[in-house]
């Protein structure tokens, strides 16, 4: 059985849909796998955000404080990507991101990310179209949440 | 037996005749399930997706939908929600309390058109009670239909109806249930996410499905919206449109909806009957 290579693996997921081959090939230089424990945390509020993840496998809770407990805002898995503030400054994480199960990802270097946006303009605007997409993806859906549909 | 608006042993569509509170149990903080012993001098049937109007004596008559097995209907079961002054005092009946009920009326759930496809039940809220007679439909007659696809948004993990339903349906291998809520704390193990979210993942081929669609209208809004970039067209989508019934004969009009009447052409439509006016305010 033929083992898939990172760049065509990337070309399953959806966030890379429509995504050139040479450009997938071009990223996967900053992706490598990473795995989580149960519970343990993918990133933290207020720090560094150095890398972003595609979900391989298993749920991630993107968590805030609120007070003393912690609201879970939103929950992702499979194919679905965790983080874009390391796309923007000041490069910092708005939330928490925990694994709810036992999660394997695609880790991918911000900064080696964001200099080759930089390098490629082409490959840059490429870049933004897909992360726009996910951005008014869960903008849309956060509406919905504020409009409260069940109340 | 329950009056029929085409049942001409019946003396009258708009003349109840009585059910007797059975039980009566809390789904959620809100939400409660009656179940009716009806007086009847022959079997009651009924389509999933239909309704019965149900008569509180003295406090006024309203549209529920039966959330009840249609493989069983000696029972007849009901869920609502306290939203108002009639099922406010529907909520306060004891068991052997009297309620007047006609029906069943209206349209039902396309459960033959979609055999022999993938069929995409999507639930918001207590939009799970009109969906839940299907459900056991699909379920009963599981080989007569292709991939059997639950999605079920909730406001909160406490507000899903019908829990231990919810996670036998789940544990079997030939039905994918999903269920998200709009807001958890990190008591709740599953999805948090509204629940279109949950439309990209599911796991069904749009060209070959059929999706049946119950809760608040801007929820259904969303939801159809959705189906259409996954690729399902308008006319392999059905709705379960709520308004305010009251004849339930399509003579009165209070339910007027367009051209047609919810509670005679309605509940369920197919979404290209009305896509035109789903969109039209304050219709």
């Amino acid at each position: 059985m033929k083992t898939m290579t990172l760049a065509e693996s990337l070309a399953t997921v959806p966030f890379f849909e429509g995504m050139p081959q040479k450009y997938l090939d071009f990223i996967s230089g900053c992706a490598h796998n990473v795995s989580f424990k149960k519970s343990e945390f993918l990133l933290f509020e207020g720090k560094s955000a150095d890398a972003f993840y595609v979900i391989r496998h298993g749920q991630v809770a993107l968590e805030v404080e609120a007070g003393n407990k912690t609201a879970v805002i939103q929950t992702v898995g499979e194919g679905q990507v965790v983080g874009w503030s390391w796309l923007v400054p000041p490069y910092t994480w708005h939330y928490d991101a925990r694994a709810v199960t036992p999660v394997s990802a695609l880790s991918f270097n911000a900064v080696c990310v964001r200099q080759k946006c930089e390098d490629d303009p082409a490959f840059g605007y490429e870049m933004f179209q897909h992360l726009t997409q996910l951005i008014v993806q869960r903008l849309m859906a956060t509406r919905i949440q504020l409009i409260d549909v069940y109340q | 037996m329950i009056a029929t608006a085409s049942n001409p042993r019946v003396a009258h569509p708009m003349t109840p005749v009585l059910g007797h509170v059975r039980q009566r149990w809390m789904e959620t903080d809100d939400t409660f399930t009656l179940e009716l012993d009806v007086e009847r001098s022959a079997p009651f049937s009924f389509r999933p997706g239909q309704f019965n109007m149900l008569y509180v004596f003295g406090v006024g008559e309203i549209p529920i939908s039966i959330s009840g097995n249609p493989d069983t209907p000696e029972v007849l079961t009901h869920t609502t929600r306290e939203v108002g002054i009639v099922t406010r005092a529907m909520r306060q009946l004891e068991v052997g309390d009297v309620l007047g009920v006609r029906g069943p009326f209206g349209s039902a759930w396309p459960a033959e058109a979609a055999e022999e496809r993938d069929v995409v039940v999507i639930a918001g809220g207590i939009g799970l009670a009109p969906l839940r007679p299907v459900l056991y439909h699909l379920v009963a007659h599981r080989e007569r239909y292709r991939r059997v696809v639950l999605l079920y948004g909730a406001r909160t993990p406490e507000d899903i109806l019908y829990q231990d339903e919810v996670r036998e349906w789940s544990s079997y291998l030939d039905v994918e249930v999903h269920v998200t809520v709009d807001r958890a704390t990190r008591r709740w193990h599953g999805n948090v996410g509204v629940i279109t979210t949950l439309i990209p993942r599911a796991p069904f081929d749009p060209k070959n499905a059929l999706a049946m669609i119950c809760g608040p209208e801007v929820m259904m809004h969303f939801t159809v919206q959705e189906l259409h970039r996954r690729g399902v067209r308008s006319d392999q989508i059905y709705v379960s449109m709520e308004r305010n019934m009251q004849c339930a004969l399509g003579l009165c009009g209070h339910c007027q909806y367009g051209p047609s009447f919810v509670c005679k052409d309605g509940p369920v439509y197919r979404f290209d009957a009305i896509e035109p006016l789903f969109s039209v305010r304050e219709l």
